[in-house]
Parts: C-alpha cells; structure tokens; sequence
C-alpha cells in the first residue's frame, strides 16, 4: 500500500503539506477560496497580529495555494484554484489505487476452478 | 465498475472504498485469507506485492515486500487487531524493516474491511484510517500516495465549497 507510484513528489508537495499543517492557515484557505480578502480583513477573524496573519499568508503564498494581488492600498489574497485542482488530482490518484485493487480482486473472483 | 461508492472525510483523516463482487462473502473472504491470493492483488501494478508470512489470526502478524520497477523492494507489514470470518477484519499496516518490524514512523495506518451480502454476491468496504495531519505529512515525506491523498482530502473539502473565480 506504500506507494510509490507514479505520483511527482517534490518541493512543492511538501510546501503544500508544510502550509497545510496549520489550523489557521487551513482557515484563511477556505475563506479565500469563497471570496479574495485583503490581510488586514482576514487579520479581523484571528486573535493575533497583522504580521503574525501576514507570516501566514506568506507560508500559503510559497506553497502557491493563494496569491496576493495589489488593489488600491491593499493586498487581495486568493486561493488559487490551479494549486487546489491538481491537489484534488492526487487525491483521485488514491482511489484509483484503490479502484485497481477491486478490479484485480474481481479477476481472481471470476476464474474458474478457484476453491470457493 | 465494481466500486459502487467511495466516501472521503478529511477531518477523520479517512477513506471509505464500497464494492460489489459476484461472489458471496466467504469466497471474497479468500481473497484475504490466502497469501497467494492476496500477493496478486495488494501491490499497484507497478509494485506488486509478495506476502512472506501472512499469520491470519487476532494478534497475527504478516510480512510482505513490494517490487519496484527496478527490482528494488519496499516492506511492509500488516497486525490483524481483530477478525471475523467471513464478515469483519480489523488491521494495522506500516512500512516494516526486511524483519518485517513496523518501523516507528509513520505510525500505522488502520484499516476496516466488512464484507456482507449484497448487490450480485457481496458488499465490501474498505475503510482507512489515519493518526493525524503530521502523520499524513510524513507519509507524504516519505513519498506514500496515501498520505498525499489523505492531506489533501483537505482541499477536496475546499474545492466543493462554491467558487467565486
């Protein structure tokens, strides 16, 4: 079951599970998932510092699960939605393992002369 | 397609696999009782596994080596916690030394296989079970699928949450 099929494993897998390792960094990513939102407004939702959400938001940045865009005076965060797919892609990849395992059984099922 | 529904929930850390077999429970019971069988369908096609010892019983331990295409091995092991033929089986598996030792990390994984009367022949779930969010961190560290997927059921999560792009 370890598997080590064919699944890229590099830096940025491990940044995505580094940044994802965090309760609060695993709140500001569902909440830009729903809709962009400046730092200081996601600053208001948490019992810590503007540089302390900033340092967040800059773990999530490196691991390109948001990015930042400049509007006016403030910095827009949004999740990015190509990170999270190809995130979701590995996740199908699991099943698929999963999937293969019950088509293998099912052939040894289906032949002839298996002791039942 | 003989997997009929499969279930993820990322703040249990598990992963819910139900199929259906044209074959009544105790002949898919097989399927995991004989090493010889099981040697033929546990491995991905890619790294196909080999049980050396396969002690089915409460407390039992089994031992299995996968072969990459390189020829290099990758052990695992499997602890039976609990067993009930032909309906219920309970076990943990782990990377494992040549020995078949469980290595100390990652912890194991638990894995809940039922298997009732259904559909065509049989039902069977597949449930897997992970400690924790650092546990899927260095399984993934260690390169394990799983705990690639299982981290990232997170962001499965997150993806059916309505967009706003």
């Amino acid at each position: 079951m370890y598997n080590l099929m064919v699944v890229d494993y590099d830096v940025a897998t491990d940044r995505i599970f580094g940044a994802l390792a965090d309760v609060t960094r695993r709140d500001i990513l569902t909440r830009t998932a729903r809709a962009p939102e400046s730092v200081s407004g996601l600053a208001r939702h948490y019992a810590m510092s503007f540089a302390a959400v900033q340092k967040h938001v800059a773990v999530l940045e490196r691991a390109t699960l948001v990015t930042k865009e400049r509007r006016g005076r403030e910095q827009l965060v949004r999740a990015d939605r190509e990170t999270l797919h190809r995130a979701a892609e590995l996740l199908q990849a699991y099943e698929q393992l999963w999937e293969q395992r019950v088509d293998a059984i099912a052939d040894i099922l289906s032949e002839e002369g298996t002791p039942s | 397609m003989t997997v009929v529904s499969s279930h993820r929930d990322p703040e249990r850390l598990t992963l819910a696999i139900t199929s259906e077999f044209a074959a009544p429970p105790a002949r898919v019971w097989q399927v995991w009782e004989d090493a010889q069988q099981l040697s033929r369908w546990w491995g991905p096609p890619t790294w196909p596994a080999t049980f050396t010892r396969h002690d089915f019983a409460v407390d039992g331990r089994s031992h299995y080596y996968m072969t990459g295409p390189e020829g290099e091995h990758a052990y695992g092991a499997w602890k039976v916690t609990d067993l009930a033929p032909p309906h219920r089986l309970v076990f943990t598996d782990a990377f494992a030394d040549a020995d078949g030792e469980f290595l100390d990390d990652p912890a194991p994984m638990r894995i809940e296989v039922s298997i009732e009367d259904g559909g065509p022949g049989s039902r069977m779930t597949v449930t897997t079970h992970f400690s924790s969010l650092e546990h899927l961190q260095q399984v993934a560290d260690m390169g394990m699928e799983e705990g690639m997927t299982l981290a990232l059921g997170q962001i499965d999560g997150l993806l059916a949450e309505p967009a706003s792009v």
